[in-house]
């Protein structure tokens, strides 16, 4: 207790200011509907003045036993559900499952499919990656025009994907030993012309936000994930590589054709938000360096290996496949027991293992900037909550 | 990379005491000595598995196996397990897998395995994934509650043998086993008679 000044000169005394005054903690529940939660996403957050102290994720809002429902129909039966995974990403989520299988099978994808995929992979990450970008900056409070200008190129890439597999979004393309339905030259000159315009587009959202003042003052230093930390917490993809780790499963495992392509891979130094979003904006222009090779030498022949979906089986045993989703690893565990079902499938999400962190990413910073580190994550609820 | 073989020759001169069983690709090991194995696996310089990738545990029934020996039949009973099955990797070395397998004993209630979380952080929320849909219960894991389900939720509904209650959908023709079921709630027992005052 702080004794009261005594003036006597001016005879009266002065009550001194304390700083200890009594607060409390507040805790606050944000979502599952709060608009910058991407999603039926929940936040219990403890908040001491505007600073978070403590952060619990709430997930299971979108929970639908994805795993159960594909243990229940045939191998072919779960492809269509995997697009409603990460609903952003539906063609890599085909890729992972067809990877797990054939990997489990043993069936040889002939090379015209292999490009074909590579194709719509590249395309994927770049729609995904440019639409991130817009998402980071309607959270900083920059609503809409960023979010719109990606949307108009994500547009173009969605025609493609239409023109090719039907959908727009919920793709179902690949199979088991390939494609679906093999493209045309028409539909190559046309996925030739979005790439080709696709390095103005990226620099165009660049000289929108990049060197914003506002977006600088957000991101650096926001939200650091430590080296050690992003490994020891198994956080894969653009936000490992944010923090300076070299992992990259296009260069490690270097499935389908990446082994043959020419590209590198961005990594970050301080590992802040400004870091995971510039390492996405590098990431879409190396995308596009893996797509024109692709398009360029994609060759003739079948784009399908021919595979019976009929009563397709697999042969007892058990095995993990996994691809460099847009988000991170985004891996298949499948176990046959001989039969026309899986007899275990689990779906390693990327989106779910990345918030492992959000809590020691976010504890000490506003809570205005929590919202923005979420947002750097990327998630999607659909592959979260599974 | 080195073989499993290898690996296992490794790990078991180094850590005595340990058994390790080789199936597959995968090692198993048995409950006592997880974490053993698995700090072996993160720290020996050769191999710096450092990133479990992957966390997936599996229901296995009771069953049994018929095999002719001679010229009789031998039935062996296999006792019903929970299995998990870790992924390691290693980002320094950009090599692995190195697959490890650990089982509980029995599955009934909630059995216990160790948690690698204080070792691994990434297994966190995948050992809090694991608990919830079936029900192994991870000891030394700082924060084990359900993840996805809700916390009054009573059962694991990845087991094998789980059954989802009948009120979730509406049944028009309910029939076997949905009836029998249905049979023990509905209709329901009526109101006790109130005594007026």
């Amino acid at each position: 207790m702080i004794q009261p000044l005594t003036m006597p000169e001016q005879g009266y005394t002065l009550t001194p200011k304390e700083d200890a005054i009594e607060t409390q903690m507040l805790e606050v529940s944000m979502g599952p509907h709060h608009p910058s939660t991407h999603g039926v996403f929940r936040m219990d957050v403890v908040l001491d003045g505007e600073e978070v102290r403590r952060l619990k994720p709430v997930l299971g809002y979108l929970h639908r036993n994805h795993e159960q429902l594909a243990e229940k129909m045939n191998w072919l039966g779960s492809i269509p559900f995997t697009d409603r995974l990460d609903y952003f990403c539906s063609m890599t989520n085909n890729w992972a499952y067809c990877l797990a299988v054939e990997q489990l099978a043993g069936i040889k994808v002939p090379e015209r499919a292999e490009y074909i995929r590579v194709i719509m992979a590249e395309l994927t990450r770049l729609q995904n990656h440019s639409c991130q970008a817009g998402f980071l900056l309607s959270d900083t409070g920059a609503w809409g025009t960023p979010l719109l200008y990606a949307f108009r190129e994500r547009e173009k890439i969605l025609d493609l994907f239409e023109a090719a597999s039907g959908a727009r979004m919920m793709c179902n393309y690949m199979r088991f030993g390939g494609v679906r339905a093999d493209v045309d030259d028409d539909w190559l000159a046309a996925a030739r012309k979005v790439v080709e315009n696709y390095p103005c587009f990226i620099d165009e959202l660049e000289a929108l936000i990049t060197g914003n003042e506002i977006l600088l003052a957000r991101t650096q230093k926001i939200g650091i994930l430590p080296r050690e930390l992003a490994i020891n917490a198994s956080i894969t993809g653009p936000m490992l590589r944010a923090s300076g780790v070299d992992y990259d499963i296009r260069k490690v495992d270097r499935y389908g054709i990446y082994g043959r392509l020419d590209f590198r891979v961005p990594l970050g130094e301080v590992g802040d938000v400004y870091d995971r979003y510039y390492v996405r904006i590098l990431e879409m222009r190396e995308s596009v360096k893996i797509l024109q090779q692709a398009l360029r030498d994609i060759p003739e022949g079948p784009s399908d290996a021919g595979v019976k979906m009929r009563n397709f089986k697999v042969p007892v045993g058990d095995g993990y496949g996994r691809i460099e989703g847009p988000k991170g690893e985004l891996g298949f565990y499948l176990v046959s027991d001989g039969s026309t079902r899986p007899y275990r499938y689990h779906v390693r999400a990327p989106s779910f293992i990345n918030l492992t962190i959000l809590e020691d990413m976010c504890v000490g910073h506003k809570l205005a900037d929590a919202m923005v580190i979420l947002g750097s994550v990327d998630i999607v609820l659909g592959e979260v909550d599974r | 990379m080195e073989t499993v073989d290898q690996i296992k020759d490794r790990i078991e001169a180094a850590l005595p005491g340990v058994r390790l069983a080789i199936e597959g690709k995968s090692l198993v090991v048995d409950r006592q000595h997880l974490l053993d194995v698995a700090r072996f696996l993160k720290t020996d310089s050769e191999l710096a598995m450092d990133y479990v990738s992957n966390l997936c545990a599996m229901d296995w029934l009771p069953s049994q196996i018929k095999t002719r020996e001679c010229d009789r039949e031998v039935v062996r009973n296999l006792p019903g397990h929970l299995e998990v099955v870790y992924d390691f990797y290693s980002t320094a070395k950009k090599h692995g897998p190195v697959q490890l397998r650990c089982r509980t004993e029995g599955r009934e209630g909630t059995p216990s395995l160790p948690s690698i979380t204080p070792l691994f952080r990434g297994a966190e929320f995948q050992e809090r994934e694991a608990f919830d849909l079936y029900g192994i219960r991870f000891e030394g894991h700082p924060d084990l509650r359900r993840i996805l389900m809700w916390d009054g939720f009573k059962d694991f509904p990845m087991r094998k043998d789980y059954r989802p209650p009948d009120d979730y959908e509406w049944e028009p023709t309910p029939h076997d086993e949905v009836l029998q079921q249905t049979k023990k709630h509905w209709p329901a027992p009526p109101p006790a008679p109130v005594k007026p005052a």
